[in-house]
C-alpha cells in the first residue's frame, strides 16, 4: 500500500466530493498492475476486499435500529408462536456469526436472502431492476467516453483562453447536481416541449431506451466536464513533453505525432479517469433514477432503506461494490494493454 | 489554529482576480442570508395557507408559493441555513480527522501507515453516495447523521491529499534539525508541518464545501436528510418537483438555482486555491506544436521548435 500511493502520479490526485466527479480522479491503487504474476493477487485482493465490505456491510444493518421482525409483518400484532415460526423462517434466531455465514454461503450459491417487505427472494428483486440500471449506466457512459474525450480534445487545441471557459464550465458542471439538472430537463423537455416522457422506465426495448434518454443525458452532464478535463491536462502535458519535440524534430507529420506521441501516452490518465467515472455513475445513479421515477436499484436501495427492509438493503450494496471494483479490474487490465512498458517490467 | 488560517487566508486574499472577488462576494452575502434570515424573510417560513396553493409571484409572496401555500421566498432564505450548517460540520469533520489521519501516517510509516492506507482503500472500495447512504440507515434520517454519514465518506480524499503533501515535508531538512532540537512530535506536526500544507488543506476544505453542499441536499432530496417541515433547498427541490408536472417548476428551479449558484462559488474559490499550490501545465504547447497544420489540409514542413516550447 505504502509503495503505491507513493507512486501514484501527482496529476491525478484530485481533490475530492463524494457525488462531484472530481472526486474520482484520485485513483486507488490503479496502473500498477503488472500482469500475470500480479494478476492473481490483483484478484484476490479485489475478493478480499468484496469480502471486507460485506462484512461491514452486514454488520452495520444488523445493529442498525428497529426490529427486523415488525418489518416482516407490516407491524401488525403477532402471536408469540407465529412470531417464534416467522423467526426461524428468516434466520433471524441464529448468532451474528451464524447469520453471517448464513448469508455468504447463500450469496455463493445465487441466493441473497428474502426480502423482510416483499416476502420474495431478494435475488428476483435485483435481476428484475438490474436491465433498467445497467441500460442507464451503459447509456450515459458512451455519452462521457464520446463527449468527453472530444471536449477535451477539443479544448487542448484552442490552447489558453479556453482554460478559464472550461474550468468554469466544469465548476458548474461538478457543482450542478444531477437532480438539479434532472428538474431542469424535465421542466423543458417533458413539460414544455412534449418530446419525452416525464416518469417511468417503459416497456420493450424502443420504449425503454425512450424512456431513458433524459436520465442518460442528466448522469453524463454531471462527469463529462471531469472526463474533458483530465484529456485536456493530460493531451497537454504530453504535447510539451521532449519526445513529442523530438518526434516533431524528427520529421513526423503532426497527425502521426499527435496519434502516437501525444494521444497514446495520454491514453493512460484518461482511460483510469473515464474507469473511475463510470464506476461512479454507479452510485450517482441512485439519484437519477430517484428523479426520473425508474424501476432500478437505485431506487429500489432508496426504498429499501426507507422501510428498513435490510436484505434488500445488503444485496443492492453487495451488487454495486462488485461492480465498481470489477470496473476497477477492469480499468487495470486496460492499462496493461494500452502501456506495454508496465508489461516489460513485470517480466 | 483560526489565528494561522486567518493569516493565511489574508495571505491568500492578495492578488484575487475579478472572478475570485465575485464569488467572495456572493459567499459573503451567502452567509448574510443565513445568518439574517429571520429578519429578511416576509412570512414564516412553515405558515400553511391552504387557500393558496402553488401561488404565482404577487406582492404578498414575491416567488408565489408551495403546494402547500407556504411563502417560497421565506423557505428559500431560511433554507440557505441548513445549506450552510451541513457543510460547516462536514468540513470541520472530515478536515480535522482526515488530516490528523494523514499527518500520522506520513511521520511515523511502518504499520501505522499501512493501517491507515487499508482503511482508506476500504473506504474507496464503495462509491461514496452508496457508503454515505449505508451510514445514513444505521443512523437514523436527518441534518446531523446526513452530515456524519458525508463526513466518514470524505476523510479519505482529505487523508490521501494531507498524507501525498505531509510526506514531501517530514522529509525536509528543517524537520530533523527541529527533532534533533528535541521538539515533541506533536509540536513538530501540528505548528510546522501543519502549517506548511495549511495551504492545499484549506483549499480542499473551500471546495469540500461545495461538494458536501451538493451531496447534503441530494441526500435530502432522497427524503433521507432534512426532513419536513424544516425548509432546506433539497427538500425543496423533492417537493417542487411532484409539482413540476401540473405545470409549477418554479419552487424546484428556485431551489436547484440557489444550491447551484452557492456551490458553485465555494468550488471555484477553492479551485482558484489549490491552482496556486500546483505546477501549471504549459496551455499553449499543444497549439503551438501544430499550428497551421490543421488549416485546408495543407501539410506544413516540420520546422525548428519554437525555443518557448522547449523550455
Amino acid at each position: 500500500m505504502t509503495s503505491d500511493a507513493d507512486a501514484l502520479p501527482p496529476e491525478l490526485e484530485a481533490p475530492a466530493g463524494a457525488g462531484g466527479a472530481a472526486a474520482l480522479l484520485t485513483i486507488p491503487g490503479a496502473g500498477l498492475l503488472r500482469p500475470t504474476s500480479q494478476l492473481g493477487s490483483r484478484l484476490a485482493q479485489m475478493l478480499l476486499t468484496a469480502l471486507a465490505a460485506s462484512v461491514i456491510t452486514f454488520t452495520a444493518l444488523y445493529f442498525a435500529p428497529g426490529n427486523p421482525l415488525a418489518v416482516i409483518t407490516g407491524g401488525t400484532p403477532t402471536s408469540p408462536r407465529a412470531a417464534a415460526q416467522l423467526r426461524a423462517e428468516y434466520y433471524l434466531n441464529h448468532s451474528f456469526p451464524a447469520q453471517y455465514w448464513h448469508w455468504l454461503s447463500g450469496v455463493l450459491s445465487g441466493h441473497f436472502g428474502t426480502s423482510f417487505l416483499y416476502h420474495v427472494s431478494v435475488g428476483s428483486l435485483l435481476s428484475g431492476r438490474l436491465p433498467t440500471t445497467l441500460l442507464l449506466v451503459g447509456m450515459a457512459s458512451v455519452l462521457i467516453v464520446g463527449g468527453g474525450l472530444t471536449m477535451g480534445l477539443l479544448s487542448a487545441f484552442a490552447g489558453r483562453r479556453s482554460n478559464v471557459a472550461i474550468n468554469t464550465l466544469y465548476a458548474v458542471s461538478i457543482a450542478t447536481p444531477t437532480y438539479v439538472v434532472a428538474i431542469v430537463l424535465i421542466t423543458i423537455f417533458s413539460l414544455y416541449l412534449n418530446w419525452f416522457p416525464v416518469f417511468g422506465s417503459g416497456t420493450g426495448l424502443t420504449g425503454r431506451l425512450h424512456h431513458l434518454v433524459l436520465p442518460a443525458v442528466t448522469l453524463a452532464l454531471g462527469s463529462g466536464g471531469a472526463l474533458a478535463r483530465v484529456t485536456r491536462a493530460s493531451v497537454l502535458e504530453e504535447a510539451s513533453r521532449e519526445h513529442t519535440i523530438t518526434a516533431v524534430a524528427r520529421g513526423m507529420t503532426p497527425a502521426q505525432v499527435l496519434r502516437r506521441h501525444v494521444v497514446r501516452n495520454a491514453l493512460l490518465p484518461v482511460t483510469t479517469g473515464a474507469g473511475l467515472i463510470v464506476a461512479a455513475l454507479i452510485g450517482g445513479d441512485v439519484i437519477v433514477e430517484q428523479a426520473y421515477g425508474l424501476n432500478g436499484l437505485g431506487s429500489l436501495l432508496v426504498l429499501a432503506i426507507e422501510r428498513k427492509d435490510y436484505p434488500v438493503v445488503l444485496g443492492v450494496v453487495i451488487v454495486i461494490v462488485a461492480a465498481f471494483l470489477l470496473i476497477n479490474a477492469l480499468v487495470d487490465i486496460l492499462y496493461v494493454l494500452i502501456d506495454p512498458r508496465t508489461r516489460a517490467r513485470g517480466a | 489554529m483560526s489565528r494561522l488560517f486567518m493569516g493565511r487566508l489574508r495571505e491568500l486574499l492578495r492578488g484575487w482576480g475579478p472572478r475570485l472577488k465575485i464569488a467572495g462576494t456572493i459567499a459573503v452575502l451567502l452567509i448574510a442570508m443565513a445568518l439574517l434570515a429571520p429578519l429578511l424573510a416576509p412570512h414564516d417560513p412553515n405558515l400553511v395557507d391552504p387557500l393558496q396553493p402553488l401561488a404565482p409571484s404577487s406582492s404578498q409572496h414575491l416567488l408565489g408559493t408551495d403546494q402547500f401555500g407556504r411563502d417560497l421566498l421565506s423557505r428559500l432564505l431560511y433554507g440557505s441555513r441548513t445549506a450552510l450548517l451541513g457543510p460547516l460540520v462536514v468540513v470541520v469533520i472530515s478536515t480535522v480527522t482526515g488530516a490528523a489521519l494523514g499527518i500520522a501516517g506520513a511521520w511515523h510509516r511502518g504499520w501505522v501507515d499501512a493501517l491507515v492506507g487499508r482503511l482508506f482503500d476500504l473506504a474507496f472500495s464503495f462509491p461514496s453516495m452508496l457508503l454515505a447512504l449505508l451510514i445514513v440507515t444505521v443512523m437514523s434520517p436527518g441534518l446531523l447523521s446526513a452530515a456524519i454519514a458525508i463526513s466518514i465518506a470524505y476523510v479519505p480524499w482529505v487523508g490521501r491529499l494531507t498524507r501525498a503533501s505531509a510526506l514531501r515535508e517530514v522529509n525536509e531538512p528543517y524537520v530533523e534539525a527541529l527533532r534533533l532540537q528535541g521538539f515533541s512530535t506533536v509540536r513538530i506536526c501540528t505548528r510546522h508541518v501543519f502549517r506548511n500544507i495549511s495551504g492545499v488543506i484549506l483549499a480542499q476544505a473551500t471546495m469540500s464545501f461545495g461538494f458536501a453542499m451538493v451531496d447534503l441536499a441530494g441526500i435530502s432530496f432522497l427524503g433521507l436528510g432534512v426532513q419536513e417541515p424544516t425548509a432546506d433547498w433539497g427538500t425543496m427541490i423533492n417537493a417542487g418537483e411532484s409539482s413540476i408536472v401540473q405545470g409549477h417548476p418554479q419552487e424546484a428551479l428556485y431551489a436547484g438555482g440557489a444550491l447551484v449558484l452557492a456551490a458553485v462559488t465555494f468550488i471555484m474559490i477553492g479551485d482558484a486555491l489549490s491552482e496556486r499550490f500546483e505546477s501549471s501545465v504549459d496551455e499553449g504547447a499543444l497549439r503551438r506544436l501544430f499550428e497551421g497544420s490543421f488549416r485546408f489540409g495543407r501539410r506544413r514542413q516540420p520546422q525548428a521548435v519554437p525555443a518557448d516550447a522547449a523550455s
